[in-house]
This record gives C-alpha cells, structure tokens and sequence, in this order.
C-alpha cells in the first residue's frame, strides 16, 4: 500500500495522471534558491529554455551566465566562481555535461571541493526520438565513483524542485540528474525530502521483494508493486532519489524484511543505482538481486514508452524482475 | 600587507635564489618537472615580491589578488617562491611529492588553499580564473586574477573555450601569463601543433596582448602595470622564456621538460646558479 507517512498523491492511479518534467522542478527549486540567497548563479551552454534555467534567467538575469555550446567551460567556470564565494548552478545535456566534462568535474570541482551544481538534463532513454547519441545513461556511473560528489535522481517534478533548493545549501559538489518527459507527479509538498534519506513509498506486511527506484520510474515500481500485490506477493518500494550518500540504513532494512532486491533505474544496469545497491548488500546484507535498467546497450530513436517497452523498463518488467528475485531465493539463494 | 621590493636587483637576487631551491626540491622528490619551473622564476619573483598584492601573514586575505596556476607541473617554483614569500615552512621543501606532503606533485587548493585552485590536467586553469574574474566583478572586487599557463596547455580546447569567455565579457581585471618556452613533452610546440601566430589569435579572441623577455623582472612588472591600465579587455603577456634558465644543460632541451636531475647534475645546476654561469667566483649559499 501507498506509505501514509510519504504523504503521496493518494490518488494517482486512478485519476487521470498528472504529470510533469522533472526538469520544471529544477527550473522552480533554481528561482526558489535564487531568492533564498544571492550567492546563486546559473550557468547554461546554450540550452536555457529546454534546462528550464530560463526560469532563473529571467528572474534574475544579472546573475545569468550565458557560456554557449561548451560543456568543459561550463563547468570550469562555475568552479571558478564557486571558489571566488558562488554558489553555481550548472545546466546542459546529460550527455553533454557530465558527458563531456568527466575530468574538469574531477579536477576542478571534486577535487577542489567546491559547491558547483551540475544539473544532467534530458537523461535517460525517454529523451526519445532524439536517438542514442542524446541518451545519457551512463553519468550515474561516472559522476557516482568521484570522491566528494553527491549524486540526486529525483522521482518527480515536485522532489526535484526540493531537490534543487536542498542541493544549493549543502556546501558540496552535487549533480542532478532530471529527464525531459512530462512524468507522473507522486509527491506532495508533505512529502519529506533530505538528501541522504530514502523515501518508502510503498509497503505491506511481509513482503517478499524491495523495488529500490530512483528517478521517473519510481512511478512503474509503484505500478509494479500494485500488480504484485494483486497476485499475493508484498513488496516494497523504496524510492532513492539520492544514489550517493546511498541509505544504506533504508537499503538493508528492506533487504533484511523482503530477502530480495530489484534495482530499477533508466541508467545502464552496469554501475548505476543497481551497482551502487549491489556494493552495499554484498558487504552488509547479501540477497538475490535483480536488475531493471539499460541492458549495456545503446538506445535509439523512438517514443519514450516505446523504447522503454523495448528495452524492458515498465511495470510488467519490474514485476517479471521481481518473481525471479524471490524464485532465486528458494533455490541456494543465487541460483 | 606584503612588503613589496622594488629594487630589480634584490629581485633577481630572490629569483635567483628561487631556482636553486627548486633545483633542491626536485632532487630530493626524484621525479618532477625541471625546464618550466627554471624558466618561469623570474616572473613568479616577480609576482609574489611586487606585482600582487597579498598577504603570507593572511592568506586568504578578502583582497588579495588572485594567482591561478593552470600548468600545474612547474608548481616547484611556485612552492619554492612561497617558501620565500613566508606561505609554506622551508621544513616542507624536501618533502615535495612525498606521502602525506603537503606539497603534492600537482597543486591541490584543499591542501594549501592560497594556490586558490587544483590543476594538473591541462587548458582548464584559465576557465576558471576567468570564472572567479566574472563573480569578483559581479561584486564590484578591485582585487585582480592573475593566470600563468603554459603554451604547451594552448592545444587544449578548454583553454581556447576561455580565451572566448574572456573576450566576450570583456573581463579587465583579469591577466594572463603564458610560458612561451617553445617546448612540450613530446617536442618542440611549432612541431607539436603550431600555435603561431599567437598574438594573432588572442586579439582575434578580444584580447589585449603584450610580448616581454620572460627573464627581464622589469618588463614583466612594467607588463602587468600596463595591463591594469587596460579597461575594454582582458590582457595576455606573451613572455618569452627559456626552459631551465639558469641551467645550461638543460636550457632549451625537451628532454628536460620532466626530468629531475640527478645527484651530479643537482649539484652542476647549484655551481652553475650560484656562480650565475661563472660570472662570479665566489659561490655563496
């Protein structure tokens, strides 16, 4: 059942969804932390409008940095004017920034130690007809092995605009990840947020598998319990917006309770929130996990819910993911 | 504030002294950087004993003028300069590029923080010099950002995306340095990726450019004077350097360029700064 104590959109399957980018979140928590603090800057290389940075432009447009197509310069910049006092916010492609720009982040942000924000927009495979070439699905991998980063993935518009305002005050390198479809909205304002700190969206008693989601399909996690549910299976969905610092207090909890786990994320399954769940269970808490993601592969051109069908990301996925995670229990456990 | 000298001689006294410690410094590392660090003594002298305005006492003092070194391999000279300068304990110079030193063999901000930036990897330190000149003059800062690079790093794409941002935003109060020593790693830079014409190139950017013999102290004071009195843009001093100056088996060679010497070879360079190449016979330490 919907966690009561998550305060979600209690109805959200069954009305007419409501759904928004992820992206508009950043674009509202970017102008929420302007207004809280001069300090904030925002930085784009020439994608204002589709990064929603306009936002923050047109409200604050003297502290607008315009840096063109040139995703190394952007994030160099900003890590100039984090040292100088600033605190930058950086916006461009998922693939383009942090595609582009890996080491400058490195160097001139992690290993300096400065508060530059780089928000990774249009990520993921539903950026669509776009093709391969604008589907970052990777950057959770490279942005996550860096020392000093933190790494948020918020499920909807809602959490990514508390996403973005938290992110401005807390003094570290930090990148966002948002997408560019408009996605089912399933947060409130009520709904707690703090970096670090899962959210259990859904829970029954007994449960026999733990759905760890980060990102827009949090939502087919929570399609995918309900389906289960239906056939008598429990489970629970933890929703982990932030992939580092992980929750590993959340994570075993629910690996200790359901005794599987399904890791889903619209990342390659190779180094991303699975990988980053995999490296904590294996030290802590051992359990059979599945994982739904990318398969390491490319994307290509299509309709977001095409080649989120194609490439095995919806709900009836999770739910397959699932029945084998709890099968894989009853057999010598990894079988 | 830092007492500045004005005195030419007692400055190329102190740059002189400078190279021998990072004949020193590299010798007791064994691995590091010779040619850039000797060539660029003269105007790290230059900086740290007259042109910034700073404080060892306050090193991060509100005011300060801002140094960013982009090529982070001639760092020696940029320690052994503020070893001088009162920054960083003498104790420490024999520990460069040791475990647990402060002095790693690429500069890091969070270990000593008045190097204000991490470079090591090549073509980003103007980027954000340029960034940090932008937000201090969002705030109407006088202080000035001062950026020494190497002409090596000017194969870089980051660097250039820079020279652009610079240009664009017309950013006065920052100055740029570069190492115009000819050498890289693999060679000569006109072999490498010719970069010439230089100074054609930077005033396409919207740059004021200034050239001056990288050795000469009062060129390089009287350089940076003259780029305060320019308002519309940002300057570039093209100085012309001769890798390991000072050193005559190592000035002009490629091969010196990341190489430390050895027992004998310290010991030749040392005679060599000491006697200033035979001119005196005294050899004082």
């Amino acid at each position: 059942m919907l966690n009561k104590k998550a305060h979600l959109v209690g109805d959200m399957f069954e009305r007419g969804q409501v759904s928004e980018p992820t992206r508009n979140g950043y674009g509202n928590g970017l102008v929420a932390a302007g207004e809280r603090d001069e300090r904030v800057v925002a930085l784009c290389a020439d994608l204002t409008d589709s990064t929603r940075t306009s936002y923050f432009k047109e409200k604050f447009p003297e502290r607008f940095v315009e840096i063109g197509v040139a995703e190394q310069l952007l994030n160099t910049v900003a890590a100039g004017m984090a040292a100088y006092g600033k605190i930058p916010f950086t916006a461009s492609y998922a693939a383009f920034s942090p595609g582009r720009t890996w080491e400058q982040i490195r160097t001139t942000v992690a290993l300096n130690d400065v508060p530059v924000k780089i928000a990774g927009c249009h990520a993921g495979i539903s950026v669509g007809p776009d093709g391969a070439t604008h589907q970052a699905l990777e950057d959770i991998a490279t942005m996550r092995t860096i020392p000093n980063m933190t790494v948020i993935y918020p499920c909807d518009a809602v959490e990514g605009k508390k996403a973005t305002l938290e992110a401005a005050f807390n003094g570290k390198p930090t990148y966002l990840r948002f997408a560019r479809e408009a996605t089912p909205v399933m947060t409130t304002q009520k709904t707690p947020f703090k970096i670090g700190e899962a959210v259990t969206m859904w829970e029954q008693k007994d449960p026999q598998v733990a759905i760890i989601a980060s990102g827009p399909l949090v939502y087919e996690a929570l399609v995918a319990a309900r389906k289960l549910s239906e056939s008598k299976i429990g489970a629970i969905v933890l929703n982990m917006h932030t992939i580092k610092p992980l929750d590993g207090q959340a994570l075993v909890r629910a690996a200790k309770t359901a005794g599987a786990v399904v890791s889903v994320e619209e990342h390659q399954i190779t180094g991303g929130l699975g990988g980053a769940v995999a490296e904590h269970l294996s030290r802590t808490f051992p359990v059979p996990q599945e994982y739904v993601g990318m398969p390491d592969s490319f994307g290509e051109s299509g309709e977001p819910d095409e080649l989120l069908e194609k490439y095995g990301m919806k709900a009836k996925d999770i739910v397959n993911a699932a029945k084998m995670a709890i099968q894989r229990k009853s057999s010598n456990g990894f079988g | 504030m830092f007492e500045k000298i004005e005195d030419i001689e007692k400055l190329e006294n102190a740059a002189n002294k400078i190279r021998q410690d990072v004949i020193r410094m590299l010798l007791a590392a064994g691995s590091g950087h010779s040619a850039g660090p000797l060539g660029m003594a003269d105007v790290f002298t230059a900086l740290y004993f007259n042109v910034m305005n700073h404080d060892p006492e306050d090193p991060l003092w509100e005011d300060r003028d801002r140094l960013f070194l982009s090529c982070g391999h001639i760092v020696p000279v940029r320690y052994a300069t503020m070893i001088h300068a009162g920054y960083i304990s003498r104790s420490e110079l024999k520990t460069l590029r040791k475990l647990g030193s402060d002095l790693q063999g690429h500069p890091e901000r969070v270990r000593i923080p008045a190097l204000e930036s991490t470079s090591g990897p090549l073509g980003s330190g103007l980027a954000q010099a340029a960034g940090y000149a932008y937000a201090a003059r969002m705030d109407k800062k006088r202080f000035r950002v001062f950026c020494v690079t190497s002409d090596g790093e000017h194969n870089a794409g980051n660097h250039w995306e820079a020279v652009l941002f610079a240009g664009k935003n017309k950013l006065s109060n920052l100055t740029a340095f570069i190492d115009r020593n000819n050498i890289q790693i693999d060679g000569y830079t006109e072999q490498i990726m010719p970069l010439e014409p230089l100074e054609d190139k930077y005033k396409a950017f919207n740059w004021h450019v200034l050239h001056i013999d990288g050795h000469n102290i009062g060129e390089i004071i009287d350089s940076v004077n003259h780029a305060r009195a320019v308002y519309e843009k940002p300057t570039v001093i093209i100085c012309h350097t001769t890798p390991g100056k000072g050193v005559d088996f190592m000035e002009n060679d490629p091969e010196w360029h990341g190489k430390p010497p050895d027992p004998d070879q310290a010991k030749e360079a040392l005679h060599q700064l000491r006697t200033l190449g035979g001119k005196i016979k005294g050899e004082h330490e």
